[in-house]
């Protein structure tokens, strides 16, 4: 399966869900999509095309609280990027830890890090301070003025 | 009944690449359940690398990983690159993938040290180590560091490849071959070995898909994933070499990948300085003249697995965000698959399995009472009684 056609499968799949496609060169491409739309395109890419989840990249910006999945397609060097925008006062989205296990650590890390809820899952606790930081202290997000 | 107690591995050393906790819920010998507890040395590098420049990021990521330290400034170099939309010349592309390589047979050199150890071979650990020593030596000569080279930046690197080295480079190359060749032969043919490793600390690769895990703990389970011949990058491209995969997933297979894969290693050398001697010397670097706004997802292949880095920037000339993940984030979480239902004498050995990078350091602590918290075993214990696991099987064996 070549690029253009996963691309096209999941607009196939996603109807409007899909904002935007940006294509950055032959083996980089994101995908924006409506977050609530994560949990059925996730499930098409690993099920389906069979891609492998790398990791998630959070980042808060003006526009909110900003989710990139990495997948991989290894046969062909792609590295696609889910896209999601989460609203700054109630960043949430449902997990991926219920259909694999790889994103069960970043998942409880942006939860720690950016206190983004992750709906459903399995075990959200803090991942790397153990509970030694002060409750509702999110040291990754940033104030614009 | 069995007694029920836990062990504590860890809880870290501040040298450690990921100071972890693992704790070993067990039924008599037997492993029963596994949980970790992360964080412990915490650095913030994520963060520290919003605060620096992208020239002084080299040197921030060089130091997330002792042993495999070239891993992430060669993925984070990818991922700048990427943004910067910039092709490195062909000699920089040489000299990346010789150092990358000759990482990787340092780092597989430990591993192997190692595991001969926890096994309770310290004759296989002492060669491992000491032909690791002129990998070393090489290092220092080509890049003045014997860790922490201090050799990526963006757009190139920081030293040449001389001419009048590559024949000490090459003779080392021919010289590690050959104790190669012994060190996989004592370890391949032993019976011992073999009944301490096969079928110990299995994954499948359904179990591998499912945690993402990476480089020859995939590629052990059967899955040939490798970021140089599947996202190639550097010089991988411009040389004939193969993936080595094996497909039985236990501690055995995650050995031969890594034994085969320093011949590739050597021969990716190899090919490389013969390449190299073509391309005219010093054009190692190419002049960025500004940076893109733009994101930009780096990728490398590390001795442990693929490094994956993901780079956001603003046009200014730090990075706003600068997202990383070591191999060693996803195979450390197949503990859960691996090590369950194992004896504690084959723990550590599947522990050690994945190469995560506190295995170079004292890792076992104590085995407490679950019931008391009183310790029942101490770490030297730990060991010895993997080691005496062996004895008893080398006797059997005659």
């Amino acid at each position: 399966m070549n690029i253009e056609a996963i691309i096209e499968e999941i607009k196939v799949k996603l109807g409007s869900d899909v904002l935007e496609t940006e294509k950055r060169s032959d083996t980089r491409w994101s995908v924006m999509i409506e977050p609530d739309a994560l949990l059925k395109v996730a499930d098409h890419l690993y099920k389906e095309a069979g891609l492998r989840f790398i990791i998630a990249s959070a980042i808060h910006t003006r526009r909110g609280f900003e989710i990139h999945y990495h997948f991989s397609k290894d046969e062909i060097g792609l590295v696609l990027n889910i896209h999601v925008i989460l609203k700054s006062d109630k960043p949430q989205i449902e997990s991926l830890s219920n259909m694999f296990n790889a994103s069960n650590w970043i998942e409880r890390e942006m939860h720690e890090l950016f206190g983004i809820d992750f709906l459903n899952h399995p075990n959200q606790e803090k991942l790397i301070s153990e509970g030694n930081w002060a409750e509702g202290v999110y040291p990754y997000r940033k104030e614009f003025k | 009944m069995n007694k029920k107690f836990f062990i504590p591995i860890g809880p870290y050393h501040p040298l450690q690449e990921e100071p972890e906790l693992f704790k070993l819920y067990c039924e008599g010998e037997i492993v029963k359940d596994i949980k970790w507890e992360t964080g412990y040395n915490h650095r913030g590098i994520e963060k520290l690398a919003e605060s620096k420049t992208y020239d002084q990021v080299f040197f921030l990521v060089e130091r997330i990983c002792g042993i495999c330290s070239t891993s992430h400034p060669f993925a984070f170099a990818n991922a700048v690159e990427e943004i910067c939309r910039i092709e490195i010349t062909d000699r920089t592309r040489y000299i990346r993938s010789i150092i990358g390589e000759l990482e990787r047979i340092h780092s597989h050199l430990l591993w192997l040290g190692l595991a001969g150890h926890f096994l309770g071979y310290n004759t296989v650990f002492m060669w491992a180590w000491k032909y690791r020593e002129p990998i070393l030596d090489l290092f220092e000569m080509i890049t003045g560091n014997r860790n922490s080279y201090a050799m990526f930046k963006v757009g190139g690197v920081r030293r040449d490849i001389e001419e009048s080295k590559i024949p000490v480079i090459l003779k080392a190359m021919s010289d590690i071959k050959k104790k190669l060749t012994l060190l996989t032969g004592a370890v391949m043919d032993d019976p011992v070995i073999h009944a301490r490793t096969k079928g110990v600390g299995v994954l499948t690769k359904q179990d591998v898909i499912d945690y993402g895990a990476v480089g020859p703990t995939a590629r052990a389970s059967g899955l040939a994933i490798d970021i140089r011949k599947d996202d190639p990058y550097a010089a991988y491209p411009l040389v004939n070499w193969k993936v080595i995969t094996s497909n039985t997933g236990d501690v055995f297979a995650k050995t031969e990948v890594r034994l085969m894969e320093m011949f590739e290693s050597v021969s990716i050398i190899e090919q490389c300085l013969e390449k190299i001697k073509k391309e005219k010397e010093g054009d190692i670097s190419i002049k960025v003249k500004e940076m893109p706004e733009g994101m930009g997802t780096g990728r490398a292949e590390a001795p442990r697995g693929e490094v994956f880095h993901c780079v956001f920037s603003d046009g200014s000339n730090s990075p706003v965000r600068h997202k990383i993940r070591a191999p060693s984030y996803v195979n450390i979480a197949t503990f859960k698959k691996s090590c369950i239902g194992q004896s504690i004498s084959d723990a550590t050995i599947t522990l050690a399995a994945v190469d995560p990078c506190y295995c170079c350091t004292e890792r076992l602590a104590a085995a407490y009472d679950a019931g008391t918290g009183l310790k029942i075993h101490n770490a030297r214990e730990l060991i010895e009684m993997s080691v005496s696991k062996t004895t008893l099987l080398r006797k059997q064996q005659g």
